[in-house]
């Protein structure tokens, strides 16, 4: 997957002002950054959920802007994407929520649709889950369903949006040591976006630091997190103030308490 | 002043067509679905379920409740011309020319019509709709259809219940409390009412189902993605399917005189 001078902008504003991205098949790569940077939208513009106002998105060498509607459904049967909630679908149960893109796209008997459901649900270890509705499972067992979910027709490039958030310390390792353990044994490409900087240094092979709408570091996380350049220092080590100021821009405080005197 | 005045008034106008045409687009949209929604009957007779089903006794309470008042008003008028015999013909024609699709109409919106639209404006909010995208799935296809379809076909069967129960009661107040002949009433009715006023009755609740079924699912699949825009959509929901469903039955009313 690449992504060659990408640049965006919504409601007048730049998100990205040239950003290069490639990423190799088979690794986990992980995409970082303070919030606000754009971290989703990219995976949005990656996803083809969103256009790009100039540059390049390729997926398998595809240009994804140049897809038709049908173009761009036919390249997501290869992606799964993990959204941050989970995104189940809350009328069903876990087992219909696994099986419902087999259902939509296949016509496997009900008897080889099970096995490939229960597979799929033993690999996240929630067999025992199946017959509980969304609402009735934690935030990391929901996560773990829509891994299930995404990795059921088993896609080439698995898609995390921001995987950590909200989890427990036991979910966290799970959901965390799944996401190293799915890439290698499915042999899946994998992109993280999260700024749990602990967790995506112990599963992933490269990152890339956005920033200011463009990448501002890359490589593996161990030479990021030695890197001496201010801006990323702040982020990898959560330092409070930087070049991402604590304050929000503001009028002079002195001058504005005056104001409202 | 007036210039600005007859701005807005410009902008009002221009903001109503583009609406208009961003519904029609979508009718288009939805009606090009149809042949394959028929193909899986099964999610849109789970629809009929919820629309219709589900709004079954809030249907026939208010029936009953309407046909008793036209009962009572109905005899009130037609004792002071001597003839309240034609109660039976008078309460059948109301119920089935107007007030059986208009009410069926009006209490649908308010329940299965925001319903629908709050259940779809949260799936957009809990980004289940955008997973689907993601999965490959079509949205419209696999959640929107059904539900229009739902809709559009609960809506005649709604409102002949409605009508039914209306009529019901009706005869409970006027022939039962008011002393009306049950020879009359019945024979009245079956002499007046002719296939083409039942047929009225059905196109103006079809018309009606279409209307409100597609005013929600719109509204719904294009709300914003969060807690004020499911509220702001199911409000939007009801007051527009309301205004619709009159000035339809206005238009509907006046070409089928």
């Amino acid at each position: 997957m690449r992504v060659h001078g990408l640049h965006y902008s919504f409601a007048q504003r730049a998100i990205f002002g040239g950003v290069d991205l490639a990423i190799a098949r088979g690794s986990v790569t992980a995409i970082m950054g303070p919030s606000g940077t754009g971290k989703t939208t990219l995976l949005r513009l990656i996803t083809g959920q969103l256009q790009a106002n100039r540059g390049v998105v390729e997926v398998e060498g595809q240009d994804v802007a140049g897809l038709s509607r049908a173009g761009i459904f036919r390249m997501r049967r290869r992606m799964g994407m993990l959204f941050q909630n989970g995104a189940l679908l809350t009328d069903i149960d876990v087992y219909e929520n696994v099986a419902f893109p087999l259902r939509e796209h296949t016509r496997l008997p009900e008897r080889l649709l099970r096995h490939v459901v229960l597979g799929k649900l033993q690999a996240v270890g929630l067999r025992g889950a199946c017959r509980l509705m969304p609402a009735e499972l934690s935030g990391g067992m929901a996560r773990r369903v829509a891994i299930a979910r995404a990795i059921v027709m088993d896609p080439q490039l698995l898609i995390y949006d921001e995987p950590f958030v909200g989890l427990d310390p036991i979910s966290l390792g799970v959901v965390q040591r799944l996401i190293r353990r799915l890439n290698e044994t499915l042999g899946l490409t994998s992109i993280v976006v999260s700024h749990e900087i602990r967790q995506l240094s112990a599963i992933a092979d490269s990152c890339y630091l956005l920033s200011g709408g463009g990448v501002i570091a890359q490589g593996p996380p161990d030479a990021l997190a030695t890197d001496t350049r201010e801006e990323v220092r702040q982020f990898m080590h959560g330092l409070p103030d930087g070049p991402v100021p604590f304050h929000y821009p503001a009028p002079d405080y002195v001058e504005q308490l005056r104001q409202l005197r | 002043m007036l210039s600005s005045l007859t701005r807005e008034i410009l902008q009002s106008l221009r903001f109503a067509l583009e609406a208009l045409g961003a519904y029609a687009l979508f009718l288009v949209r939805l009606l090009k679905e149809v042949p394959r929604s028929l193909l899986r009957f099964g999610l849109v007779v789970e629809q009929v379920h919820n629309a219709g089903a589900l709004s079954l006794v809030i249907i026939m309470l208010s029936g009953l409740f309407v046909g008793m008042v036209l009962g009572l008003q109905g005899f009130d008028l037609l004792e002071r011309f001597g003839s309240e015999e034609s109660l039976g013909s008078a309460a059948a024609l109301g119920l089935l020319k107007e007030l059986g699709p208009v009410v069926t109409a009006l209490l649908f919106a308010g329940r299965a019509g925001t319903a629908l639209a709050s259940e779809l404006g949260l799936m957009r909010a809990t980004d289940q709709l955008a997973a689907m995208e993601m999965m490959a799935v079509d949205p419209v296809r696999r959640v929107v259809m059904p539900r229009f379809l739902g809709g559009v076909l609960s809506m005649p069967l709604l409102a002949a219940i409605f009508s039914l129960i209306g009529i019901y009661g009706a005869q409970l107040v006027g022939v039962q409390l008011m002393g009306v002949d049950t020879g009359q009433f019945w024979s009245q009715m079956r002499s007046t009412v002719e296939l083409g006023d039942v047929m009225e009755g059905v196109i103006k609740s079809c018309v009606f189902g279409v209307a409100c079924s597609l005013i929600a699912v719109y509204e719904g699949y294009h709300s914003v993605a969060t807690a004020e825009g499911v509220g702001r959509a199911t409000t939007r929901t009801v007051v527009i399917s309301s205004v619709v469903v009159l000035l339809l039955d206005y238009l509907l009313t006046a070409a089928m005189l």
